[in-house]
């Protein structure tokens, strides 16, 4: 099977930041694979191995973005393409899918993977656009994947259960973090994937109007979590500070 | 006239109780603006829901009925959303932000080219769309954004309103989904459902978070008495999901679900930011860890450091004695 996954770079969470006048200021280098993006790499290599095919990863990013297409490569990935923006563009979620089903139109694959959401942005919007732009059957937050006579089956979790679905080619699964353990790449991955091919392409080359691209959505300005009240710590002997707790909730919290 | 419209999941024969949130705050909004308030349910038996949904206020409800509802399937529903969305052409289409709304918001607004918020913990109308707040970045901070055009969605986290009933008597119009089982690419081969008779950590008032620390069947039964004395639904963190000790269905977190429940008690979770990302915003959080230096107790309004073991017990019977 013919895998491509889009894989996209983001700041890394657990970075440290800080909001000044409405910006959100973070170290620049500190930017890492999308890591559900990471998930669907891994389950397109595992896929692969089992039953044959090829992996392709596809990024919209800066310059900066052909460390994540290597990233990938050296996980196991055969090809990279980056289509190439400045991050000042201000894309949306539709945006994002316009350029991406405008790459996938004239390309030949089974599956179309994406990680279920960006762990920055957490909107989880791309994915399921990206299918509907490309008239393909999708299935989102994927927990596993499994192919059998040439179709996809998709485990994914639901509201209250786990769907078991089964996908025609070609097809377009968005994937959670929670089917697998991404690889770390080992040195003769890393070695192996400097010789791998990454195609430089730029958007303009797309076709695409303005108003496919122009972002609908603006992130205005970004604002710090009000703060919680300073929360009270109790140690000591456990039955006695567990029913002080106990009765603080019936009556100073008032939630019992 | 303009309208707002909300739709309005049913799950287990019941309306889930973040969709009628979303459609209390609806209502306000599109009092103000002059706005009609309309509603659209999607169900094998979306006609017995009107009773319940126009307590909230909406003047119009939009009924699809058939089989292919009986199940989350995202083709019928996409279907079914897009056809109501032409016929009752509303200016804002509002969700409560469910596993089966995700699933479909991006391709529904692919279809319709509208612009789409997801997520987000407010919002409101500005000239010529909203404006609302959405946490990012693992949840640690707030984006303020805007969107704009004809055609607005936009998913609102459970919890972010209150209920509240404004009693109207709505037009009832029932539209054609224009979709059957033939014309799916996807099959539903089954679901395999674990939490049937479970409390839905979506609309659970209280909620009883299982962590690391929860080793053994004695820690479940102690998580499962203190749930019961509270009525709460027990939810998990992600390694006792991925250990198979929990459902992966009641994982809670940045990856799972995202819950803000009047009372939340993580017993044994030592807060890693992906789980406290799916909790932050609860009412009240009791934490129980033996590590002081737990990061969960940073976000808790009550932290009892002790060995959970020892702390359960007295802890659930100090809560029966107050319940009685």
């Amino acid at each position: 099977m013919k895998f491509y996954v889009c894989i996209k770079m983001v700041p890394d969470v657990t970075a440290p930041l800080q909001i000044k006048e409405g910006e959100l200021i973070m170290d620049a280098d500190r930017v890492v694979l999308n890591a559900y993006d990471a998930s669907a790499v891994e389950e397109a290599l595992v896929l692969t191995e089992k039953h044959g095919g090829e992996v392709e990863v596809v990024c919209i990013g800066p310059a900066k973005a052909s460390e994540t297409i290597r990233k990938a490569l050296a996980m196991g990935a055969d090809k990279g393409t980056h289509i190439q923006a400045t991050g000042d563009e201000g894309y949306d979620s539709s945006s994002y899918a316009s350029i991406l089903s405008a790459f996938f139109r004239d390309k030949e694959y089974d599956v179309l993977a994406l990680g279920k959401q960006s762990q920055d942005t957490d909107s989880g919007l791309t994915g399921s656009m990206v299918a509907e732009k490309l008239d393909l059957p999708y299935a989102t937050n994927a927990v596993g994947l499994e192919v059998e006579d040439g179709k996809l089956i998709v485990k994914r979790q639901g509201d209250t259960g786990q769907e078991m679905i089964e996908l025609p080619t070609p097809c377009v699964v968005t994937c959670s973090n929670d089917m697998n353990e991404p690889r770390i790449p080992n040195l003769k991955g890393i070695m192996a994937s400097k010789r791998k091919p990454i195609d430089g392409i730029e958007i303009s080359s797309l076709g695409l109007s303005e108003e496919e691209l122009n972002a609908a959505t603006k992130t205005i300005s970004y604002a710090p979590k009000p703060a919680r009240k300073a929360g009270q710590k109790f140690e000591g002997e456990a039955d006695e500070i567990a029913r002080k707790v106990a009765q603080l909730l019936d009556t100073e919290a008032n939630v019992l | 006239m303009s309208s707002i419209l909300t739709y309005i999941a049913i799950a287990d024969g019941k309306v889930k109780r973040s969709s009628l949130e979303v459609l209390s705050h609806s209502k306000k909004l599109a009092d103000a603006a002059g706005y009609t308030t309309e509603a659209v349910i999607i169900d094998p038996n979306a006609s017995s829901y009107i009773d319940e949904v126009q307590k909230y206020g909406a003047s119009k409800i939009y009924t699809v009925e058939g089989s292919l509802f009986s199940e989350h399937r995202n083709t019928p529903l996409l279907s079914a959303l897009a056809k109501v969305m032409e016929s009752a052409n509303p200016a804002i289409t509002a969700f409560a932000s469910t596993e089966g709304t995700k699933d479909i918001l991006g391709a529904l607004a692919a279809n319709q080219s509208a612009s789409v918020v997801a997520d987000v913990s407010s919002f409101d109308l500005i000239g010529g769309g909203i404006k609302a707040t959405r946490p990012v970045m693992a949840a640690k901070i707030l984006a303020n954004v805007e969107a704009k055009g004809e055609k607005i969605l936009v998913s609102v986290r459970s919890g972010s309103y209150d209920l509240n009933e404004s009693p109207a008597t709505a037009e009832v119009v029932s539209v054609d989904a224009g979709v059957s089982e033939g014309d799916l690419k996807a099959k539903l081969r089954e679901i395999i459902s674990a939490t049937g008779d479970t409390i839905d950590l979506n609309e659970a008032e209280s909620i009883v978070a299982a962590g690391r620390g929860v080793k053994d069947d004695e820690g479940k039964a102690l998580i499962s008495e203190l749930a019961g004395v509270l009525n709460a639904g027990i939810g998990a963190s992600r390694a006792l999901t991925e250990s198979g000790m929990y459902d992966p269905s009641l994982q809670i977190g940045q990856t799972g679900k995202v819950v803000s429940p009047q009372l939340y008690i993580a017993v044994g979770i030592s807060g890693a930011i992906q789980h406290v990302a799916g909790m932050a915003n609860s009412k009240v959080i009791v934490a129980i860890n033996k590590d002081p230096d737990a990061p969960i107790f940073e976000v808790a309004d009550y932290g009892i450091v002790g060995d959970l073991y020892k702390v359960l017990p007295p802890f659930i019977e100090e809560l029966k004695k107050i319940k009685t």
